[in-house]
């Protein structure tokens, strides 16, 4: 493990000013196309700013680096968040933010591996994800590669049974080596993601099928800083789950204010009051 | 309106006075005077295994009913038993072809086509990933009925951008298929025939071999030029033999591959003219081998008198399999008689 990488992405910027960064990017994209889950992408920076900026290992002139942590976006909706996070690592050069969404760019609406350096899997037809990372983290344990596999699913997927057939699975093989986090913010298509099924209790969910749940706030950085820690050192032979409580819009308080739904309507003229908002809690 | 159960009746049905054993689960295949060969699929597979580290085995509780226990047997520690769980299985399969691993992924046709087609289609087949498909009680193979009669299976892959699709006859197709799917860098569909298979093609043609996207000539004829893929050119054959003896002279178009489909041979061989085209193949005529030929041959300008055999588009009653086949115009006899009444 290359844990000076971690040491050396982490001495430069604090944890809290990537996660800024990760979400005027996303503001920023989205400003581009008037559109985008922009609600998700700034409940979600502070998970990919500990993700990529404190858990994982990878190298930003190489993202097919062979012992690079695998970071999976089942939820290929949140691909704006993911652009901005990857830009953010430098694995996406910056200078393409203006393209996001657009014909021949590189960073389609819905994340796709074929069309984006650092993207590993096409997400979007959701369930998917843990099942690939299962794969994955079989291939890498079969192969002796010390890495990770992480997988990023929003709280909507634990309706697929897909889902429970891979959270079963990865306790049958025993995958110390994934690490799955679900994004909690309790909105999906149509209306509150408790209302739709019953998901809950989700950590005794998950323990019952024999992983290692925690469940944090996922708006806390110190807080997932801990639990990612937890997750990687567990000496335990179990897949380990981070279930994430976030804030939808977190970081823009009119936007937050605003009655939730899934796709979070964002008037031409709002998005750049949202970044003024954002600038005003830039940290210091 | 008011709300009732939907009414079922059930009629008494008249049972035959010869009565054939309601089949097991996976028949064999009737084939009489042929000499079988017993789980090619998990042989080839294993030879080849043992020179490619990268092959790997997947099933979803059907490893003894895909002949994939024989790999399991001989290299355990490349097998992974995945449980009743078809999603899994393919996604996880998925995930292995991502890590650099050649994942060869085995159920029934129902369950891959019907169950986990999004999981096949966007995890594997989107991304071209070299996972390989293979399913047993392909079409109307089985005679318990829909819920394992795979009689779309090949409509449903077709459609599917990337997927190469494996129809295989016999023994000697699908111990031929199995280097030939490891050495196509993509997603493959193949139907297997497992247990004790019947080796046909060599003792109809003893040079014949497998090759992936080739349509192959079995035998001549003058009078009809029969277009077949997997058991129904054994039957196809077969009923060529007994059509001789009626002076009807038979050609026999073996195309195992029906994704990407040999286009250039199929209508060099419709084209000659004069003869009856007849497509045979064991799937609803619904998307199959006959309709992705008579496109070809429109698109080409070729129009033969053209007829099909095929299942009907029904779900498919129980029963022994041999009367099934009986049933459903997919043996000897029927496939003989049907080609004499269109002449």
């Amino acid at each position: 493990m290359t844990v000076e990488n971690r040491a050396i992405a982490r001495s430069n910027m604090t944890l809290e000013m990537r996660a800024w960064n990760i979400r005027r990017k996303a503001l920023l994209m989205g400003e581009v196309q008037g559109q985008g889950y922009i609600g998700q992408a700034l409940g979600v920076a502070d998970v990919l700013a500990t993700s990529y900026f404190h858990a994982l290992d990878y190298r930003s002139e190489d993202p097919e680096w062979e012992g690079r942590d695998r970071f999976l976006l089942s939820i290929g909706h949140y691909a704006i968040a993911l652009y901005a996070a990857l830009m953010e690592a430098g694995i996406l050069p910056e200078a393409e933010l203006e393209t996001y969404g657009m014909d021949d760019s590189r960073m389609p609406m819905s994340g796709m591996a074929s069309y984006t350096p650092g993207m590993e899997i096409t997400g979007g037809s959701l369930g998917q994800g843990l099942g690939i990372a299962v794969g994955m983290a079989m291939g890498l344990k079969r192969k002796k590669n010390p890495a990770f596999v992480y997988n990023l699913m929003s709280d909507g997927e634990l309706g697929e049974g897909s889902t429970w057939e891979a959270v079963m699975s990865a306790t049958q093989w025993k995958l110390d080596n994934l690490i799955c986090i679900v994004d909690f913010n309790n909105q999906q298509a149509d209306g509150p993601s408790r209302d739709a099924l019953a998901v809950g209790p989700e950590a005794p969910k998950w323990q019952a099928f024999g992983w290692h749940a925690q469940e944090v706030d996922g708006n806390d950085l110190d807080a997932l800083v801990a639990a990612f820690d937890t997750a990687r050192n567990l000496p335990e032979a179990k897949p380990r789950v981070i279930i994430c409580n976030t804030k939808m819009c977190k970081g823009v308080d009119f936007l937050e204010a605003r009655e939730m739904s899934h796709f979070v309507r964002v008037d031409a003229d709002e998005w750049a009051m949202a970044l003024d908002k954002l600038e005003e809690g830039k940290p210091q | 309106m008011t709300l009732a159960s939907m009414a079922r009746k059930y009629e008494p049905r008249q049972v035959a006075q010869t009565k054939v054993a309601t089949s097991a689960m996976i028949a064999s295949l009737a084939a009489e005077g042929y000499d079988t060969v017993s789980a090619p699929f998990g042989e080839a597979l294993v030879n080849l295994a043992k020179k490619d580290e990268r092959i790997v085995g997947l099933s979803a509780d059907l490893s003894k009913y895909t002949d994939l226990h024989v790999f399991a047997n001989a290299m355990p520690e490349r097998f992974y038993q995945m449980g009743m769980a078809e999603q899994v299985l393919f996604s996880a399969a998925a995930g292995l072809a991502r890590e650099g691993f050649i994942p060869f992924a085995t159920t029934y046709a129902v369950f891959a086509s019907r169950r986990a087609y999004d999981f096949i289609a966007m995890a594997i087949a989107e991304e071209n990933l070299p996972v390989k498909v293979v399913c047993a009680l392909p079409g109307l193979t089985t005679g318990y009925g829909p819920s394992h009669q795979a009689t779309e299976d090949l409509a449903i892959f077709r459609g599917l951008p990337n997927m190469v699709i494996i129809d295989p006859c016999d023994a000697d197709d699908v111990a031929g298929m199995v280097p030939a799917m490891v050495a196509h860098d993509g997603p493959v569909y193949a139907r297997l025939l497992r247990g004790k298979v019947p080796s046909v093609l060599t003792r109809h043609k003893p040079d014949y071999r497998f090759e992936l996207g080739r349509a192959q000539m079995i035998r001549d004829g003058r009078d009809v030029l029969v277009i077949s893929s997997g058991i129904m050119t054994m039957r196809a054959l077969d009923a060529a033999a007994q059509l001789a003896a009626d002076n009807v002279d038979v050609a026999v178009l073996h195309v195992p591959t029906i994704k990407p489909l040999d286009v250039a041979t199929i209508a060099a061989e419709a084209g000659r003219g004069g003869r009856l085209v007849v497509t045979a193949e064991n799937h609803t005529v619904n998307g199959g081998l006959g309709e992705a030929v008579a496109k070809e041959l429109l698109l080409a300008g070729i129009a033969p008198k053209f007829r099909m055999i095929g299942l009907p588009d029904a779900f498919l009653e129980a029963g022994a399999l041999p009367t099934l086949h009986e049933m459903y115009g997919l043996s000897v006899a029927k496939v003989a008689a049907q080609i004499k009444g269109w002449l």
